[in-house]
């Protein structure tokens, strides 16, 4: 028992401690949570604004009469469409490379493209979220909203959305540890995250077992956190309607 | 057009699913100002329908509808700017559930008419005590009876200052014992001379209140006149056997 924790110990100190090695543990951890924050922020930004052209257009194509204004709809419906078919359609890791080879190639900076890949992903997940969120609104409040004399977006931003996002708040926080996770493919285009900080030690040091276990351990441990977080602001939204 | 006409309704369409399902088919009617117009008939007779039609939340298939001498029907209207002027109370009261009472009745006149916080939170309170729910500004719409929120719900209407009150089966929801706390309030509306649109069941109501009685079935107006008229001596055999069966 003492023997197999001395070599724990000391296998520790050789991979972690020598040479400073921690810090591609922690500058990885950093890049990781840069990563899925303006992931996220891009995600949620494309998922509100393509849910609404999803949901209007769907409440309003019976009754828009012909003109610019339904073919504009029609249009940007058709895109937003096209956007989810071919993201939810395709893996994330063949998105990073062509978002990093093909789109974004005059720039070098991996933090900027991977952020903006897994968002436009996420956009796509969270889009079909928050248009769940909105249909799952009772239609009399859209119209108790509309009766007063609010505009179609003043209704969404005042009354509609506030109740969606409280709904959507449990797949919402799901998406974001997912999310989170997905992010571990970032090493596809030499972006130095968590996961490829810890897979460079085990090629530095020839010793698999701990530098991995401890990157698996540290995303465990950031889920657990972010999940019990977002219990906490769920509680407090739901104790405001009793 | 006489002056004191506030909404006129012309050979007022309605088809559903492409013309398969037609509720309303050509109602015409001027709405003066002050007045109470109860329009009573049987489910599915199109007055619903007509309600909905008087502030687009249907939009007609055809005909047209006049609020205050400006079509609300014609394509270039601004439909946000008349609804402003016309209150509605649903059947099922649509209260937002995520703010308080208080907040239900503000957030129009702050956001929509400029109203100070302070000066809409006045007005709000003023019209809650009138209908007797001052103390329960802070509460939420959850935590209310059938009968509280429908009360509310009126008062969020009248905190726009509406020209006119659209009811929409407004004690269908409510437990018998609650009705009558809303109709007290919307007889106190009457009284003060609000212009007011009510699609009801309640018969007492519609005979004490109103000042003109609409009867509709298959989406044309079958019969109007006075209360009197109407429930003492209908004249189609349509009303006749409607008031047969609900009175």
């Amino acid at each position: 028992m003492a023997q197999a924790f001395a070599e724990l110990k000391e296998s520790f100190i050789f991979n972690f401690i020598e040479g400073s090695r921690w810090k591609y543990i922690t500058n990885g951890l950093w890049v990781t949570l840069k990563v899925t924050f303006f992931a996220l922020l891009l995600g949620i930004v494309i998922g509100v604004v393509v849910a609404m052209v999803r949901s209007s257009y769907d409440q309003m194509k019976d009754e828009m009469k012909p003109g610019l204004g339904k073919t504009l709809m029609t249009a940007l419906n058709t895109l937003a469409r096209l956007y989810l078919t071919v993201i939810r359609g395709t893996p994330v890791v063949v998105q990073l490379l062509i978002g990093y080879f093909v789109i974004f190639v005059s720039t070098t900076n991996t933090v900027f493209v991977a952020s903006m890949v897994f968002g436009i992903n996420s956009g796509a997940y969270i889009t079909e979220i928050i248009r769940g969120g909105i249909m799952s609104i009772d239609h009399g409040q859209f119209e108790a909203g509309r009766s007063i004399g609010f505009t179609y977006i003043q209704t969404m931003r005042f009354i509609i959305i506030p109740q969606a996002f409280k709904n959507v708040l449990p797949s919402l926080a799901n998406e974001f540890i997912a999310l989170l996770k997905e992010t571990a493919v970032c090493g596809y285009i030499g972006l130095m995250d968590l996961t490829k900080g810890g897979d460079v030690i085990r090629g530095r040091t020839f010793s698999a077992f701990m530098p991995l276990i401890a990157v698996a351990l540290i995303y465990l441990l950031l889920v657990i956190f972010f999940s019990w977080l977002i219990g906490k602001l769920e509680r407090r939204l739901r104790s405001s309607e009793r | 057009m006489s002056a004191d006409i506030i909404i006129s309704v012309k050979d007022l369409e309605k088809h559903f699913n492409a013309g398969a399902v037609h509720a309303l088919n050509g109602v015409s009617v001027d709405i003066e100002r002050s007045e109470v117009l109860v329009v009573i008939g049987p489910s599915g007779s199109g007055k619903s329908t007509f309600l909905r039609c008087l502030n687009l939340l249907e939009r007609p298939t055809g005909g047209k509808v006049i609020f205050e001498g400006t079509d609300i029907t014609a394509p270039r209207t601004n439909i946000n700017l008349c609804r402003r002027r016309m209150g509605m109370v649903f059947q099922h009261f649509n209260l937002f559930p995520h703010m308080t009472v208080l907040k239900n009745l503000t957030l129009g006149p702050t956001e929509l008419l400029k109203k100070s916080q302070a000066e809409a939170n006045q007005k709000a309170m003023q019209l809650l005590e009138r209908v007797g729910l001052a103390d329960r500004a802070d509460a939420y719409p959850s935590q209310l009876s059938g009968g509280q929120k429908q009360r509310i719900a009126i008062v969020r209407a009248l905190c726009m200052e509406p020209d006119v009150m659209l009811f929409d089966e407004p004690t269908s929801a409510l437990d018998p014992e609650m009705v009558g706390e809303v109709l007290d309030v919307m007889k106190e509306l009457a009284k003060v001379g609000m212009t007011m649109v009510v699609v009801t069941h309640e018969m007492g109501f519609a005979r004490e209140v109103a000042d003109r009685v609409l009867f509709m079935d298959e989406g044309v107006i079958v019969e109007q006149g006075t209360p009197e008229e109407i429930f003492d001596h209908p004249q189609s055999d349509r009303l006749k056997s409607f008031l047969s069966k609900v009175l």
